[in-house]
Parts: C-alpha cells; structure tokens; sequence
C-alpha cells in the first residue's frame, strides 16, 4: 500500500495474480525427480465468503459451472476460521486438469469481483512413505510455499518443508519471507 | 470489477484531508505569527519534537507498558494467531506480534511505529465476550490502524497541536516581557491565547482520530467481508463499556496532558472502543458495506 493511501486512511484490497498457478505442474515433475513426492490429485481453493447475495450467488454459478464438465462434483467445506474451502478432485496423474479446475475456480471469483476475498490455493503431494505436502499459492503475494503437517498433530514438518523448497525453487517462486508461510490446519486439499 | 466493488468513501477522504491542512495550517500560521515577532523558539521547537519522536518510537512498548500486555506465541493462542495470519495474508500485510492484556475489559488496540514494528492487541475480556467473527472483525479494524500507520499519522498530528500551543504561549510570553509593557495584560493575552490555540488543535485532533477510526472500519469490514460481525462486536462492547467506569484507561489523563500524552492516550495509542464516533455512526457506515457487499454485479 502506497504512503499516500496510508496517510488518508484507505487500504486497497490487494488483487489476486492467478496465472502462476500454472507453474504446478512443471514443479510436480521436479517434485517426484528429486523427493518422491507424487500429487495426490486432490486440490483446494480457499476464500472468504462475504455475506450477501452478491457472493452466494457467484459461489452457485461455480458450482454449477464446475459440476457441468461431468467430471467429480467439486465439494465445499468451511473451516473454523470461517473461510470456505472448494475441494476439486482429479485423477492423480491428470495434474494439468487439476490445475486447470483450480484456476477456473479462481478465474470466475475473480471476474464476479471477488479476487481481495481469494486466501490461497492448495495442490496437495503426497510421498510413498505417507507424508504429506501441501504446494500453497498465495494470491496476493504471487508466491508458493509449501505446508507440511505432520499427521494426526499441530506441528509442521520443516525439514520437508525446507526440502521441498530447495526443490522447486527453479520452477515457482517461492515465498522468501518464512513469516508468510501460513499454517493450513485442517486443509481437506491433505488427508 | 474489483476495483469498482471497492470504492473510498470520498466524503470521508476529503473530511480527513480538511481537518489534517486545517492543523497543519493552524501551526504554520503560529509558527508565521512568532518569526514575525522576531523571537528565537527553535530550542522549544526541538524539545517538542523529540518528544514526540519518543513517543512514536516507543509506541509499542509504552502502549504494552500502560496496559500490561504481554505478547503471546503461536503455541499460547493458536486461535488467535491464526486468524491474525489469515488476515495479514489476505491483505498482504506483514504479520504484527500479537498481545494479550489481562483485563476484563473488553477492548483491543494495535500500536507501533511502523507495519513491521507493531503490535495487536486484545483483553482476555475482549476474548470472552465476543465470538470468533466479532473477534476477527475487531482484529481487521486494529490491522487497519496498523496498514494506516495510524500511530505515526496521530502522533505527529497531536505533537502539531502541542507545538502550536507552546510555541504560542512560550513565544509570546518571553517576547512581551522583554518589551517593557504592562506586565499584566500581556500575561492575559498569552495566557488566553495558548488555551484557545491548544483547543483547537485539541478539537481537530480528535476530529482526526474519529475519522481514522471510521476508515478502520470500513476497511476492516471489506477485508472480511463481514461488516455485520464488526458492527455486533461494537454494539456488546459498547453496551458494556457504558457499564463499566472508564477510570482504568483515563485516570492518567491530567498527567498525560501535561507530557504531551494526549498521543499517548487517545490518538497513537488507538484504545478502539473509547475512540469516539459514536456507536449509531459506525453501524450506519458498516450497514451501508454491508448493503454494498450484498448488491448484484
């Protein structure tokens, strides 16, 4: 936010970038190469809900709009934040259409002017071993990181974290301030 | 789209802009009225900034200080922290550190003198009171204040005022005693004069804070988009303030008036609830973003 917007008291609601979303499946190949870890093909979206017409109304065209292809109907869940989260569900090798669903998702908040209310998205991997990571993008940020929750606890996994960083850092941008790399409990984009 | 979803409150804008040229103007024509008078005040002038510059700097300690707030770690209060992560992330904003007073009195503040230097804050009354929205609604407005540097914008809004009346009655009083004139009726003149002056920029001082306040608001409101659950926490803690003597929070106030703490108390030390526009102004405003939200594109 500019000096100017501060100082007459307004903050602009910071717009989401969607398009290096796409950068997911480049790094999935990177993923598997050098860590194992395969997508689970299971991906989030997660947003605030206003109240308001205006939004459910938006939030039924999507789902409509995602139920049509004939594809896994997409499902909605909200967390205890009161955050909403659409869950899309591909088969574990079609990453692309995965990533795709994601952004449509994405795309159609955005053009029904609801971009500020996106959080993040998250394509969750999993290796043979049962770990779990989560490749989260932050709209705001147009930045990716990882989250690794280390299962059946609130405590994160950052060795593998930092592990899966090093990896994919040729192929997204990768968060560089650690304090943003947000804890997702709960997420149902991870077992 | 977005950007039209999204639009300021001109009104307000141009109010606030009104009230902070009128305090910058009301110290320049002081400032004008004494070089014309001839008098050497830049001792005084230095004194009243770095005051005021101790203040904006120590902010977030003091702030903690005064309400014996301690910060808490993620394991502590892994509720609160997490929505205050998923605000800032949400407004792309640093993360502030997070504090707890031990008060039963519900009321939060944020303070610090910058975005990476500040703190948010919330009484354990606060916590128990309100449910999980209205303590994020009230956790979005207090990051307002901080992406608004409202601290920095109030302080050196307050230190004007202070400036203004010092330099008034300072000035005019060590330049009419050295001129051989009816001692009395200049000590009148002084003395009048610097009371009117510190009023005023006592008055648009305020004005300021309440308008600053009502962008917190707003801003908060569109960040979650929740404006309903902003405006029922302000309805239960303001029914509970009125109960509830305010002397914990002003009993200092003779004292700070005197340091130059109005800063300290009122404006850099943003106490959201006893903050003044009243109840029935905030709701309207928030009905409206809520009415905003609500219509079809």
């Amino acid at each position: 936010m500019g000096l100017f917007d501060s100082l007459l008291g307004r903050s602009r609601p910071a717009k989401a970038d969607l398009d290096a979303l796409f950068g997911v499946t480049q790094a999935a190949f990177t993923l598997e190469a050098s860590i194992g870890l395969r997508p689970t093909g299971v991906g989030a979206v997660c947003y605030r809900a206003n109240e308001g017409a205006a939004f459910a109304t938006a939030q039924a065209d999507l789902q409509q709009l995602l139920d049509a292809d004939g594809g896994p109907a997409v499902e909605t869940s909200t967390d205890s934040y009161g955050f909403t989260w659409l869950v899309c569900r591909q088969p574990a090798d079609a990453l692309s259409d995965l990533v795709t669903e994601l952004h449509a998702v994405n795309q159609t908040l955005q053009d029904n002017g609801f971009g500020p209310s996106l959080l993040c998205s998250v394509v969750g991997f999993a290796a043979p071993d049962g770990r779990q990571v989560g490749v989260v993008y932050l709209y705001k940020r147009g930045t990716f990181y990882p989250f690794a929750p280390v299962p059946g606890s609130e405590h994160r996994d950052n060795a593998l974290e930092l592990q899966v960083r090093g990896a994919v850092g040729a192929d997204l941008r990768i968060e560089n301030d650690l304090h943003r790399w947000l804890a997702l409990w709960g997420t149902p984009a991870l077992d | 789209m977005a950007h039209t979803r999204f639009r300021n409150d001109r009104g307000l804008t141009a109010r606030m802009a009104l009230v902070g040229f009128l305090l910058v103007a009301l110290y320049l024509a002081v400032v004008a009225a004494l070089i014309a008078y001839g008098l050497p005040t830049v001792f005084v002038v230095l004194i009243a900034v770095g005051v005021g510059w101790g203040q904006w700097y120590f902010s977030d300690s003091v702030a903690m200080k005064a309400m014996r707030a301690r910060e808490v770690t993620p394991e502590q209060a892994p509720e609160l922290h997490g929505v205050v992560d998923r605000l800032c992330a949400l407004a792309d904003m640093p993360k502030p550190r997070v504090a707890v007073a031990d008060t039963d009195i519900p009321n939060a503040f944020a303070t610090g003198r910058s975005p990476s230097h500040s703190v948010v804050c919330v009484t354990t009354g606060l916590l128990r009171r309100l449910d999980a929205e209205e303590v994020e609604g009230v956790l979005g407005h207090e990051l307002a204040h901080v992406a608004h540097r409202d601290v920095s914008v109030m302080t050196v809004a307050s230190t004007l005022g202070v400036l203004a009346g010092l330099i008034m009655r300072w000035g005019l009083y060590f330049g009419g005693g050295g001129r051989d004139r009816n001692n009395a009726m200049v000590f009148l003149a002084v003395w009048v004069a610097s009371i009117a002056v510190y009023l005023i920029s006592f008055l648009l001082t305020r004005a300021l804070s309440r308008y600053r306040e009502l962008s917190a608001d707003r801003s908060a409101a569109y960040l979650t988009g929740r404006p309903s659950s902003l405006a029922s926490a302000l309805t239960k803690i303001s029914g509970d303030m009125a109960r509830i003597p305010t002397r914990d929070l002003r009993q200092a106030e003779p004292v700070s008036a005197f340091l130059f703490a109005p800063a300290l108390n009122k404006q850099s030390f943003t106490a959201l609830f006893s903050s003044h526009p009243s109840l029935d102004v905030r709701l309207e405003q928030l009905a409206k973003v809520s009415a905003d939200l609500g219509r079809q594109v």
